[in-house]
């Protein structure tokens, strides 16, 4: 009987931590010590607090340690294991007071979360289906095996379940329209082709609880009347492809896939298709038409995949944390699962938040809490003190929400209205150094490499408007250019072919929206209130702070920067190419912009 | 039968017609670039984009299917100005050499820039900037002109089967192309020129056609090709007496606009130096210049000089019905059944 | 054709044998893709791997001249396996019992000693076939132009009747003629032995329906084919020889016995548009008009009429060949005069019962109009023989397999055999006129196995010397997996290569068609 429990967190940002290195560093201190039999190592999924990793965690006492390194595993082993003392100093420091937290339950980053769909991350060991089946797994698979279809469908629809995609598409509705469709042959799909920068959700629920997704699959198959599944993943994420395949692998023995699933009569079986990693491959067209073997480019719509899907046939297309919604509700019942959220958004959502906060990571929140808390409580506030500008909601198609609407609740249709979106749940916070021109030139930049090309909208909207933007923000703007980029923008977000082409414009409308006078700023003033634009800067040395060190007049490429040794020097602005090699080289802070 | 309003006219129209037939039946036009009947539907160019209420964004009329009770719009300001838009962005990244374009006239970007009064783009920035692919002896593409509508691919994979060109790259590099970007001729093409014929715009030019007309200058006649016998349709476009250029007619119930590289490029020996164009009396061995008269006196003396059995002739499996008719008439006038074609061949 | 070239998209299977149809006929060859991705079995029959063998779900390469055995033995496996329509047998046809014993011996296995094909894909094949809902099936010269080219067809139409696939849409037997207005030309009466619409001449009816008509008495007894009119140069029975359109001096098999015949007949009349190579051997050419020169019909391959119409005037005094007819009709004391092609139809719909319903009005607002058409009212007939044969039952006819006329020998080791290509028509007359054409596709090249190229030490572009017992031609080679180790493959399409010097004249004993397909040659390589 083992003593203790260490999970060690063997998700994709703890690996590259070193998680790794540190779990065989501990199997040897173990053995060394002769604990090996006593103190057992599990291999978790992720914990979301990824920036703080590798996590080490201790049970039965659950005492979290964070950025854990090979070199600390000794100490660990000697001082907690054996002598029974806790290592303070690999405890979380809170930011704000400074202490230290020895459990996971008392760090703020965890306890505004409400972890349903993340229960099992980092907690069990994602490679072992008893672990999954001990905590209550597959147990909503077995009940839907002897339910009627209708009876699963309205289970799902009363429960008020939502694509967690990006549209906010009630799926017990979406599984009824795969229901209703006749067909000989229906298909599932699992879009796991995360492609928001910065969002992955969906391959730490992959990662961390592979089964849960299978059994979501097993449900939806029940429900509409498929006996296969594929799920789209793309080949970026191998460690969630492994764990997937050796779950499917497990299912299988189990009698839990394949023919007679447990003697209901019910056959099911999953493939799984890697995918090459195009953004569009995520809207559900091209993800089927890259499935066939085609080119990923999107299909217009109708008909529905519901109707006329992969190779033809009726397919359900859900997303990898929809699907795993879909165990619990089927478990707890669709009143257990509505009891959490708002009006029109039920249930919680996982958000990976990013950017200017003290803690980023992933984080599982319910439905309707405020931005404010996110960023905030969860989130830890801005880094370095500065203050907030605004948060990017739902990746390059989502939109930015300004100060004045942080306390928005964070649901379907709230960001809808402001202009924003769910999307896959990135959440990219910015602070004041953050110029708006130049962020909605960034995404711009990522969805016009994105676009497929296939409609004129996106494929030749994208590019001018992100011509529009570096225009801007290279102070080449022209005076018409903010009503000739936001009436391209409309036009494009009303006229593009897919969900890409519809929502690249958000960026540049939202920031239009709340932050036009950054625009007007760069085109009018030929300026950059953030200090952003290197074109519109002028580097300056103050002659006050400056000791004549050189330091700069060594960095500057252009041979800009004069001036005699231990005495101020001086830029020359018509050779300076605003490198910002000077400024980043002097250590007295005396290169300035202005 | 499906019944809905377009601009506030009702039309009743088959469950799965689309918008777009919804609005042909009524008369109702709307403008296309990347539809065919004929093709998959694929609603790539969005110049066909209409408003239909209850919907968030325009939709594609061409292949967005009726529903009962729907209500249309597609002539809104808001229609008016994505299409606008469009064309703008189009014309951002096309030459505006209309007055030496082949397609002058004809071309479905000229007619709805004049239409929605589109005259240069608003849009400045990076344009494509291809070599012209002029190697084949058929036709020219000067991609810079395409606007990617993907008739021509479509053409070639669900018309003609070939599958010899593919939209390469994507985003806005994307470009028709063969394979590895080799010219056609080392492609699996065959030349039946149905993407120039589908081309909406200057993209593709026949060759032959090069400065030999404007498109409103030419006069169209409809025949049967004279190869094989399939029996297709061709439009021979004629000026001054010429055949300038010949395309696959659409209208033709055998071929539906179908065509090979014999019929489509093939039919220019009609102007060939070589044609016999008087008769020829072999004198001394040397076959010379003769009138009519002396010709067929000459013919005619010789058929009324024999038996019947001694006359034979071999008729044309080229010439027409009513010639053929006489061919055999005449002979069996004459008292011979030696009368064959080349049918065996 | 049984059917119709619309059809051929719906189809539930294909056979194709000895055509092909996307090089000969390629828009009948796109639609025959279109039907394979629309989901019908393709399955493919010849001795070359011919482009559409690419798409094929089975491509059958059988030895040139085995066609007869090959459709034995599908006909074998069809009834074997019980996949015969027995109930279209009984009802529609007669003669089964003949012909099912005929094939009895044509076991799979044996068949493959014969043709080359294993056992197994002929089995598949003709499971394929004969499961499809319907099943059409497609020939060209690649069955018929045999010297038991009749045995082939009527293996063909065996095939079709036993599997029911007659007499229904997107099934049937459909020969793709090869010509404009082949399927004309027949129908016209321009046949040795028949007037318009297949009327025989010796028959009382039409010799008497004829001379009311024409005022004229018909000649009774049969005349003679093609074949026969050389040979009867050569007898000296026929004297004066009138060519309108054709050229034989390039087009036919064995063409140095055909040279010696133009050159010995006592008068040679050719009609045409250019001074072909049968034109340069006449005494009086008469130039004519082109097709886009003159108003007229053509009847295609699927038995419709469709209009041709003028576009241009015929080049300085060329004339359209009804015109030439005309004009020589009135010198020779006939009297015709018909005001144009228009007249000359109706004089046609009168006398012809399958054209009988046929009009200019008619073609001009309906887009052509497919034989028979009896009366104004009738529609036309997309597909032949609905609820009966034209003579009541179809006919079972017992086919044996014969040999081809010639086969490869130590002398002559190689198989020749002959087509067309996708760029160029028949003598390439008018194609190698062609603007584009003409330089594009510029000279023969004619195919070998890679195996007989390295056997001879010959490579790709080389010069060889081609010759049979008839005679030689020089010309390059292409070296090519389209052909199989013992086979060559050349056009018809150019004179300076040209083929038919070294094709076999002898002719199936019934349609008298020569043995084009099938002859043995030599190849070594030569000098320039």
């Amino acid at each position: 009987m083992y003593e203790k429990q260490i999970l060690i967190c063997a998700g994709t940002g703890c690996i590259s931590s070193g998680s790794m290195h540190v779990q065989e560093s501990l199997s040897e201190e173990l053995k060394k010590h002769g604990l090996q039999d006593k103190v057992r190592i599990i291999l978790s999924g992720c914990h979301g607090f990824c920036e703080k990793g590798p996590i080490f965690i201790v049970y039965p006492e659950d005492i979290f340690y964070c950025e854990v390194k090979v070199e600390d595993v000794p100490e660990l082993v000697e001082e907690h294991l054996v002598k029974g003392n806790v290592v303070e100093r690999l405890l979380y420091k809170d930011p704000v007071s400074e202490k230290r937290v020895f459990s996971h339950k008392d760090i703020p980053f965890y306890s505004k979360q409400k972890r349903q769909i993340l229960r099992n991350c980092g907690v069990i060991d994602p490679e072992n289906i008893d672990e999954y089946i001990i905590r209550g797994g597959y147990s909503g698979m077995k009940k839907a095996l002897y339910m009627d279809p209708l009876e699963i469908i309205n289970t799902v629809k009363s429960s008020g379940l939502r694509g967690r995609g990006g549209a906010g598409f009630p799926t017990g509705m979406k599984w009824e329209f795969g229901y209703r469709s006749p067909g000989d042959k229906k298909y599932v799909v699992c879009n796991a082709d995360e492609g928001d920068p910065g969002a992955f959700m969906d391959r730490s629920v992959l990662e961390g609880d592979p089964h849960a997704v299978l059994e979501g699959l097993i449900i939806a198959g029940r429900a509409i009347g498929s006996d296969e599944a594929y799920i789209y993943v793309r080949a970026e994420y191998p460690l969630a492809i492994r764990r997937l395949r050796k779950a499917i692998a497990q299912a299988e023995e189990y009698g839990f896939l394949g023919n007679n699933i447990l003697d209901s009569g019910t056959n099911f079986k999953i493939n799984i298709k890697e995918g090459a990693g195009a953004f569009v491959c995520g809207e559900e067209t091209a993800l089927l038409a890259s499935i066939e073997g085609e080119r990923g480019i999107p299909r217009p719509r109708p008909p529905f995949p519901a109707v006329k899907g992969l190779w033809g046939k009726p397919t359900c297309i859900n997303n990898v944390e929809t699907l795993a919604n879909v165990p619990l509700i089927l478990r707890n019942g669709a009143e257990w699962y509505s009891a959490v959220g708002t009006e029109g958004s039920k249930g919680t959502k996982i958000f990976a938040v990013t950017g200017k906060v003290n803690n980023t990571g992933l984080c599982e929140v319910p439905m309707g809490i405020s931005l404010r808390e996110i960023v905030f409580d969860i989130g830890g506030g801005i880094r370095g003190g500065k203050k907030y500008k605004a948060v990017q909601i739902g990746g390059p198609s989502g939109g930015c929400i300004p100060e004045e609407l942080l306390d928005l609740p964070v649901d379907f249709d709230s960001l809808t209205a402001k202009g924003a979106m769910m999307g896959s749940g990135g959440m990219v916070v910015m602070d004041e150094d953050t110029c708006m021109v130049d962020l909605a030139r960034y995404f711009l930049s990522f969805t016009q490499s994105e676009s497929c090309g296939k409609c004129t909208p996106c494929r030749e909207g994208t590019k001018r408007m992100l011509e529009i933007l570096e225009r801007i923000t290279q102070g080449k703007g022209e005076p018409d250019d903010i009503e000739r980029l936001e009436k391209l923008a409309l036009s494009v977000k009303d006229s593009a072919l897919c969900g890409l082409g519809q929502t690249a414009p958000n960026p540049v409308l939202t920031t239009l929206r709340y932050f036009r006078d950054e625009y007007e700023a760069h085109i009018f003033d030929r300026r950059c209130p953030a200090g952003v634009c290197k074109d519109l800067l002028s580097y300056y040395i103050d002659p006050e702070l400056c000791i004549g060190c050189r330091a700069c007049t060594k960095a500057c490429p252009a041979e800009a920067i004069s001036g005699e040794k231990k005495e101020p020097h001086v830029i020359d602005e018509t050779k300076c190419i605003r490198c910002g090699a000077c400024f980043e080289r002097c250590k007295k802070g005396a290169v300035k912009t202005r | 039968m499906v019944s809905l309003t377009i601009n506030g006219q009702k039309v009743e129209v088959e469950p799965e017609a689309t918008i777009l037939q919804a609005a042909e039946k009524l008369g109702v036009f709307i403008p296309t670039f990347c539809y065919s009947p004929q093709l998959t539907l694929v609603g790539a160019c969005r110049m066909c984009v209409v408003e239909v209420e209850g919907m968030r964004a325009l939709v594609a009329s061409c292949c967005t299917p009726v529903r009962d009770g729907m209500v249309v719009h597609t002539d809104t300001e808001r229609v008016h100005t994505a299409r606008k838009i469009n064309l703008n962005l189009l014309l951002a990244n096309h030459p505006l050499d209309c007055l030496t374009c082949e397609k002058n006239g004809n071309c479905r970007l000229q007619d709805y820039c004049y239409l929605y009064g589109v005259s240069e783009s608003d849009f400045k920035g990076d344009r494509k900037d291809y070599a012209l692919e002029d190697t084949n002896p058929f036709f020219i593409r000067d991609m810079n002109k395409c606007i990617l509508c993907g008739l021509c691919v479509r053409t070639c994979h669900e018309i003609n089967g070939a599958g010899a060109i593919e939209i390469m790259n994507r985003g806005f590099d994307s470009k028709v192309s063969a394979a590895f970007y080799d010219p056609l001729e080392n492609s699996p093409c065959v030349f039946c020129g149905m993407c120039v014929d589908a081309c909406p715009v200057g993209a593709l030019t026949p060759k032959q056609s090069i400065g030999k007309g404007r498109s409103y200058e030419l006069e169209t006649v409809k025949t049967v090709c004279p190869y094989c016998g399939t029996g297709c349709g061709l439009e021979l476009y004629v000026k001054n007496n010429e055949v300038v250029r010949v395309k696959g007619d659409p209208s033709n119930p055998v071929s539906r606009g179908q065509v090979c590289v014999k019929g489509h490029f093939g039919t220019d020996f009609l102007k060939s130096p070589e044609r016999l164009t008087t008769p020829l009396i072999r004198k001394n061995g040397e076959l010379v210049e003769s009138s009519w008269d002396e010709a067929l006196d000459l013919v005619a003396e010789k058929l009324k000089g024999v038996k019947g059995t001694e006359l034979a002739g071999f008729s044309s499996a080229r010439a027409t019905n009513e010639e053929n008719y006489l061919f055999q008439k005449l002979l069996r006038s004459l008292g011979t059944n030696n009368i064959d074609h080349c049918a065996r061949l | 054709m049984t059917n119709s070239i619309g059809e051929i998209e719906d189809a539930g299977a294909l056979l194709v044998i000895g055509s092909n149809t996307t090089e000969t006929h390629p828009v009948i060859g796109y639609r025959m893709k279109m039907a394979k991705r629309k989901g019908a079995a393709l399955i493919v029959v010849d001795p070359r791997r011919v482009d559409l063998a690419e798409h094929a779900d089975l491509f059958l390469q059988l030895r040139p001249g085995t066609n007869e055995a090959l459709l034995n033995g599908l006909i074998h496996v069809i009834i074997e396996e019980g996949l015969a329509d027995e109930e279209f047998v009984r009802e529609r046809t007669e003669g089964f019992a003949e012909m099912a014993a005929a094939v009895k011996k044509y076991t799979p296995g044996y068949v493959e000693e014969i043709t080359g094909v294993a056992a197994d894909d002929i089995r598949r094949a003709a499971r394929l076939y004969a499961k499809a809902e319907s099943a059409a099936i497609f020939y060209t010269m690649g069955i018929t132009q045999h010297s038991s080219g009749t045995n082939n067809v009527l293996a063909v139409a065996n095939l079709a009747m036993v599997s029911g696939n007659v007499g229904k849409r997107s099934a049937g037997v459909n020969p793709l003629r090869g010509q404009n207005n082949v399927q004309g030309a027949c129908d016209m009466g321009a046949l040795p032995n028949v007037v318009t619409g297949y009327q025989r001449v010796d028959h009382r009816d039409t010799q008497s329906k004829f001379k009311k008509d024409w005022g004229v008495k018909l000649p009774v007894a049969p005349g003679l084919t093609a074949t026969e009119i050389i040979d009867g140069i050569l007898d000296g029975g026929i004297k004066v020889l009138y060519v309108m359109g054709e050229n034989p001096a390039l087009s036919d098999a064995n063409l140095n016995h055909v040279l010696e015949a133009l050159a010995k007949v006592e008068f040679l009349v050719v009609q045409d548009i250019f001074l072909t190579e049968t034109a340069a051997q006449a005494d009086v050419v008469l130039p004519a008009a082109a097709f886009a020169e003159k108003h007229g019909t053509f009847t295609n391959t699927e038995r419709r009429v469709q209009l041709v119409r003028q576009a241009v005037n015929p080049p300085g005094e060329a004339r359209a060949d009804w015109v030439i007819l005309q004009e020589l009709a009135s010198r020779l004391g006939l009297g015709w005069s018909y005001g144009g092609p228009e007249e000359v139809f109706q004089e046609i719909a009168r006398l012809t019962p399958s054209y009988a319903g046929i009009s200019y009005k008619r073609l001009e607002e309906e887009g052509g109009l497919q034989w028979p058409c009896p009366d104004a009212e009738h529609p036309g007939t997309p597909y032949l023989h609905a609820n009966q044969f034209a003579g009541g039952k179809g006919h079972f006819t017992p086919v044996e397999y014969q040999p081809p006329a010639e086969e490869p020998d130590a002398e002559y080791p190689l198989l020749l055999t002959t087509g067309r290509n996708l760029f160029h028509y028949h003598t390439g007359t008018m194609t190698r006129r062609s603007s584009a054409i003409g330089p594009f596709k510029p000279e023969e090249m004619a195919q070998i196995s890679k195996e007989d190229a390295e056997k001879l030490g010959i490579e790709e572009g080389d010069l060889v010397k081609i010759s049979s017992r008839r005679g030689e031609v020089k010309v390059k080679v292409q070296v090519t997996e389209i052909v199989p180790p013992g086979v060559v493959f050349m056009t018809f399409h150019f004179h300076e290569a040209a083929v038919n010097l070294l094709t076999n004249s002898k002719v199936d004993p019934v349609a008298k068609i020569p043995e084009y397909k099938v002859c043995a040659v030599k190849l070594e390589k030569a000098v320039p």
